[in-house]
Order: C-alpha cells, then sequence, then structure tokens
C-alpha cells in the first residue's frame, strides 16, 4: 500500500493490529485444539501479567530484553538488512559484561558499572562485525552469516562456561559472582532510595536503559545524518552511493549499533538480576526480537510497545502453565510464531483488503 | 583385522547414520532455493515431520504410516512458507523464522497436551519403527577381507530411510540437470522473467519446488523420531536444519557435493560425539566444541569468498512480479 494515499492510521494503525488479532485468533484456535478455553486463558494472562505489581514488575522485566533485541532487530532493517543473530550477539554480550566484571572487580561502582555495559554493547558490535563486514565488502548473506555466529556464539560460551571461565567447586556451567559494584541495583532497591516500597521482582535499572536506547534509535533513525544515511541504504542502495553516501560503511556501522543494541540485553539478565555469567540466558530473546520488531513495525515507540507485550505474554504465560498444565510457556513460542507469520510474512495480504474497504467507505481512491 | 581399520569402519558408519537427516534437509533447500525461495525453515519443518511421525507412529504402529504423515504435516509448513513467499510475496526469511518458531511451539504444546510425558511422544515398539535392514550376502561377506568388513560394518544394517537419501542424490542429480522440469527449475531461479515470457507459469514451479522440500523434510523429521530414535523429543532437530543450511551452502546448491558436504558434517559430528575425554599424543585433550563449531566456521570462510566462491541462485528470495508497473 502506498504511504502517499492511505492516511498513516490505517498503515501504522490499523493494519498491524488486524495482523496481531488474526495471530491470536490462530493461537486462540491451538489453545481450543488441545481442548482448553481461549477466553479463559487469556484472562488468566493478562491477570497474571499485569494484576498485581508482582506480575507487573516481570511483565517489564521481561519488556526490557525484548525492547533491546527488537531494536537491534529494526536498526539493522531500516539499513535493509536482517540481522538474525540477536541472539547471539546477546550471549557474547553477557560474556563482555561478565569479563569486565571479573577482571576489574577492585574498581569502585562509578567506574566498574559504566564499563561492564559498554562491555556488553561492545562484545555484541564486536560479534556482529565479521558478518557485517563480509555483507558489506564480499557480499556474504548476512543472514546466514549471523545464523552461523548464533551456533558458534552459543559453542564458544559452553566451551567458556565448562572449562576457562568455570567457578571452581561448581557443577553447573557458571562463573563465579560478580561484586556487588558490578550489578544493577533492582527496581525495588531503587524504590527504596526514594521511601518507596514496591514488591521485589527482576526488575532492574536496566528497564531505563532500555527506554532511553528507544529514545536513541528515534533520535538516530530520525534526527541525525547518520539515520538518513541508514534509512536511504536501505530504501535504496545505489541511490545513496549518487548521494555520496557509501552502503558499505553504513552497513557496517548500522550492523555494529543493532550488535551493541542486542549485547545491552545481557545487562538486563547478567548485571542486573543473575550478578554471574550462566549458559543460554537469552532463552530465545534474540528472536523473540523479530517479532517485536516486525510488530512493532521498526519504529521504537511501537518496539516498546510490543516488546510489553511480549512481555505480558511471557508472565502471563508463566501463569497460565501454572494454572492449566495442559497449556504449557510453549505457547508464548506459539503466538510468537504466528505473529512473525502474519505480521512478518503475510503483512500485506490484509493490507489490501483493508486498503480496498476503506477507499470504498470513504470514496477515495487509495492505491493499493 | 587391524583396529584402526575397525575404529574407521565404525567411524564412516556413524557419519553415514548422522548425515541422512542433513542429507534430506540438504536436498530440500536445494531443490527450494534452485527455484527462487529462500528456505531457513527446513530446521522447522524436519522438527513438525519428527512429530508428526512420532505421533501417529505410535498410535498405529506402522513406520510408513508415520513417515507419510510426517511428509503431509512438512508439506502443510512447506505450503505456508510457499503462500507468503511466493503468493503474497512476503520477505522470506521471516517466513521462514516464522515457520521454524511455529514448528518448535507447537510441537512442545500439543505433545505435552496429546501425550502428557512433557512433549516427547511415547517410546516406540520396534514394529512402529524403520528398523536396520541385513543386507544379502552379509554373511558369505564376512570371510572377504577389507571390501567384505565395509559390506557388513558399512554398507548394511541400515534402516530403508538411509538407503532412500543416498538415493535421493543421484535422482535429484538426474530431475535437475537431465529433465525439462529440471531445467525450468533451474531456470526459474536465475531469471523468472525469462520462464514466464517462455508461457511458464513461475508460481506453478516455485510451489512445485516448495512442495518437493516440504516432502523431503518430512522424510527427515521420520528419520529422526521414528528410525534413528524410538519417539519424538522436544527440539529434536537441535540445529540440524541450519547445518544442512550450511551443507547447501558448501556445496554450491549442487546434489552430488551436497552429499559430500553432509558426509563432511556427519563426520565432524561423529568425530564430536567419539574424542569426548580422549587425550591426542602432543595434543592432549581437544575440547568437544571446537568440532562441533567446525561447519559454522568453514561455512562463513566458504561464504567469505576465501575457498572458492559460493554464488547462490540468482533470483534466490526475490519474490516475482509479473508486471513491474
Amino acid at each position: 500500500m502506498s504511504a502517499k494515499t492511505a492516511p498513516v492510521w490505517l498503515t501504522a494503525g490499523v493494519v498491524p493490529l488486524v495482523n496481531v488479532a488474526v495471530a491470536f485468533l490462530a493461537a486462540g484456535l491451538v489453545v481450543a485444539l488441545i481442548g482448553e478455553n481461549p477466553v479463559e486463558a487469556l484472562q488468566i494472562m493478562l491477570r497474571g501479567a499485569l494484576g498485581s505489581q508482582y506480575g507487573l514488575g516481570y511483565t517489564l522485566y521481561y519488556t526490557t530484553s525484548f525492547i533491546f533485541t527488537g531494536l537491534a532487530v529494526a536498526v539493522a532493517f531500516h539499513a535493509g538488512h536482517f540481522n538474525i543473530g540477536g541472539e547471539g550477539q546477546a550471549l557474547m554480550g553477557g560474556l563482555g559484561a561478565a569479563l569486565v566484571a571479573l577482571s576489574l572487580p577492585f574498581l569502585p561502582w562509578p567506574l566498574l558499572l559504566p564499563l561492564c555495559v559498554l562491555g556488553a554493547a561492545a562484545a555484541g558490535a564486536a560479534w556482529v562485525f565479521i558478518p557485517a563486514y563480509l555483507q558489506a565488502h564480499r557480499g556474504s548473506h548476512i543472514v546466514i552469516t549471523t545464523i552461523m555466529f548464533n551456533f558458534l556464539a552459543a559453542t564458544l560460551l559452553v566451551y567458556l562456561l565448562v572449562g576457562p571461565m568455570k567457578m571452581a567447586g561448581s557443577m553447573a556451567p557458571e562463573t563465579a559472582r560478580f561484586v556487588p559494584a558490578a550489578t544493577l541495583p533492582l527496581m525495588n532497591q531503587m524504590a527504596a532510595w526514594f521511601a518507596l516500597t514496591i514488591t521485589r521482582t527482576p526488575l532492574n535499572l536496566s528497564f531505563i536503559f532500555a527506554i532511553l536506547a528507544a529514545v536513541f534509535v528515534w533520535v538516530l533513525i530520525w534526527r541525525t545524518r547518520l539515520g538518513y544515511a541508514i534509512r536511504t541504504v536501505g530504501a535504496n542502495p545505489d541511490a545513496a552511493v549518487y548521494a555520496g553516501i557509501s552502503p558499505r560503511r553504513i552497513t557496517v556501522i548500522a550492523l555494529l549499533i543493532s550488535g551493541g543494541l542486542a549485547g545491552l540485553m545481557a545487562t538486563n539478565e547478567i548485571l542486573g538480576v543473575q550478578g554471574r555469567l550462566i549458559n543460554e540466558f537469552t532463552a530465545g530473546a534474540g528472536f523473540v526480537g523479530i517479532a517485536v520488531a516486525l510488530m512493532g513495525r521498526c519504529h521504537p515507540f511501537g518496539i516498546v510497545l510490543a516488546a510489553m507485550l511480549f512481555g505480558v505474554l511471557y508472565q502471563g504465560g508463566a501463569e497460565l502453565a501454572f494454572d492449566k498444565p495442559k497449556i504449557t510457556r510453549e505457547m508464548i513460542i506459539v503466538i510468537q510464531g504466528f505473529v512473525i507469520l502474519f505480521a512478518g510474512a503475510l503483512e500485506m495480504m490484509f493490507a489490501d483488503r483493508i486498503a480496498a474497504l476503506y477507499a470504498r467507505l470513504t470514496g477515495k481512491v487509495v492505491a493499493a | 583385522m587391524s583396529e584402526a581399520f575397525q575404529l574407521i569402519l565404525l567411524a564412516v558408519d556413524s557419519a553415514i547414520r548422522l548425515s541422512v537427516p542433513l542429507l534430506f534437509a540438504c536436498l530440500a533447500g536445494l531443490y527450494s532455493e534452485r527455484s527462487g525461495v529462500v528456505d531457513i525453515g527446513l530446521e522447522g519443518k524436519m522438527l513438525i515431520g519428527a512429530f508428526a511421525a512420532g505421533a501417529v507412529a505410535s498410535l498405529v504402529p506402522n513406520p510408513w504410516l508415520g513417515l507419510l504423515a510426517a511428509v503431509m504435516a512438512s508439506v502443510l509448513f512447506a505450503l505456508v512458507h510457499g503462500f507468503a513467499s511466493i503468493s503474497q510475496r512476503g520477505n522470506q526469511i521471516v517466513s521462514g523464522v516464522a515457520i521454524n518458531v511455529l514448528a518448535s511451539g507447537l510441537t512442545a504444546i500439543l505433545g505435552n497436551a496429546w501425550f502428557g510425558q512433557g512433549g516427547r511422544t511415547p517410546q516406540l515398539p520396534s514394529n512402529a519403527r524403520f528398523n536396520e535392514i541385513t543386507l544379502p550376502f552379509v554373511e558369505a561377506a564376512r570371510s572377504v577381507p577389507v571390501l567384505g568388513a565395509i559390506y557388513v560394518e558399512v554398507i548394511s544394517g541400515h534402516s530403508v530411510l538411509v538407503y532412500l537419501a543416498m538415493a535421493m542424490v543421484p535422482l535429484t542429480w538426474f530431475v535437475l540437470y537431465r529433465t525439462s522440469w529440471g531445467l525450468r527449475l533451474r531456470a526459474v531461479g536465475e531469471n523468472p522473467a525469462a520462464v514466464d515470457t517462455a508461457g511458464l507459469s513461475v508460481a506453478r514451479l516455485r510451489y512445485g519446488a516448495v512442495i518437493v522440500a516440504g516432502i523431503l523434510c518430512g522424510f527427515g523429521g521420520a528419520y529422526l523420531s521414528i528410525a534413528q530414535s524410538a519417539g519424538f523429543i522436544t527440539d529434536m532437530t537441535a540445529g540440524k536444519g541450519f547445518i544442512a543450511l550450511a551443507a547447501l551452502i558448501f556445496a554450491k546448491w549442487r546434489p552430488l557435493p551436497a552429499l559430500g558436504a553432509c558426509f563432511l558434517f556427519g563426520l565432524l559430528d561423529a568425530v564430536a560425539l567419539r574424542i569426548q575425554g580422549v587425550s591426542f599424543p602432543g595434543i592432549g585433550q581437544v575440547p568437544v566444541q571446537a568440532i562441533q563449531a567446525l561447519p559454522y566456521i568453514l561455512t562463513v570462510v566458504l561464504l567469505a569468498g576465501f575457498i572458492g566462491k559460493a554464488t547462490p541462485p540468482r533470483a534466490v528470495g526475490v519474490p516475482y512480479l509479473k508486471d513491474r508497473s
């Protein structure tokens, strides 16, 4: 659908909502198929995710990770590339944070904590550098190389956690605990500084970082020269050359920013909650980022909303699995799959029809 | 017979077993991508196939019905991918991701709801599986030195799906390079406009290729759950679809090298299983992860163009629009 003729509220509001609604309908069918009531399931999910301070805290804690990985996918998308490697970049972000935290434990927190956060972003960016460079200079498809790098990251982390970085005396694949100066305060601790009492949940300072990252991405993409270059390369790399923009350079820069954002996901899980590096801590957040970015139409505001929806799904899904053992936590993955299908691969399926309907109702001609 | 020779035979034998699912998925990807449809959903199609095979074989103890179910489930997913990629001209990568995520979620939730074993399907009795076939003259061959041992240890004693996978390689070569459908398929992946001009339907050819990919992934999935193992386990494909994708690139989208690439990656897998905790003279222990990482590293190096150039079909990933207005 042409953005020039169809109003924004239709293309950026109604169409994505319809797509997501269809995804949920499909998921509801799956619930019905296994003999449960979808409406009741939805109620339990919403109550579990939003009905208490405890639920809300967990919801926002999940949201934090998804904002980072969603932004990561979006920045790459704006440059015309599909960074499917958020999972691996986030794992490496954890490694970067852990390396800083474990090697400089003597630093005071005002130094150590920012360094740990930077370590996470730098390691995430570093992990995408080779795929980015190969895409830009040798034309190696970024999708394939980042898939390979996801597996490489997982393998590398297992090697390090059962070998060189394993905590002595522990059976689990994990590093030693970080010093307190290297961990982010939990939201309930921060509330206590202002004499407020809120329920203890894993929600931590990185939620604020995630919101700041969303603002940063918005400013970057729509208010800076670099963002303009990124969008130009994404829209038409050939035209970009005539505008004096190097698609190669912009590709590498955009993907490094993308990798850095994915790496920051580790601030939530590793610096915020675990306080040590553990195996497989990303738990699929990198792939949720794809669904979040598609659903949020690669706009930071949409991404924050979509990340919250997935936060609700993750926390509500946990409650649902507790109440209804037949609907296991994998229900979230099913919904995620339908969202990627309907809001991503099939995004135009309803768009044309909605545009036609709009044209009939208003009498205006809308290009489909 | 020397011990080293016996060891090599065993390694080759297990490499064959481990490379079969890779080979099915790799050939599936070959048909799809040669027709111009990127397929990163090999993993998901194999997984849903493995689940369907395991589920049906546990209800009716007949492996052939299990195989049929696997093919049907996998083709259904392939059609979703085809609909999104060909008819709706959606993003093929995104569609593939959706297939993988959906398969992972659906198999777990349906498996748990239907069988109540935490996502597994029930343990299959021997008559519900594809069992190992002992080829004729095995007893006679035992007395023949070297060749006899190869026949007994490596060639004989696999399930029917293993032989089918091996037969698929020359068959695919024949279909691709010696039939008119194969010629059209290759053409539609390189220059769909030319095929369209010749009066053939681009969509029809691509749907055909995508369905063949679905059938082959179904075979691969069935092999995992009702031949190699006795039932479906959650996420039992464990990245094999992606290794197959790597093998496809490694083989530069050609059937005979695909066999080589899959065997190589299967062999690496077999070696990784064997060397756990083994200390080599002069090197010491080789971390298993180093060998597990090799297929991925080799593929990236190949993609970078340092060891030959892997050029994909020219129109791969580009939806075909009949009139470009």
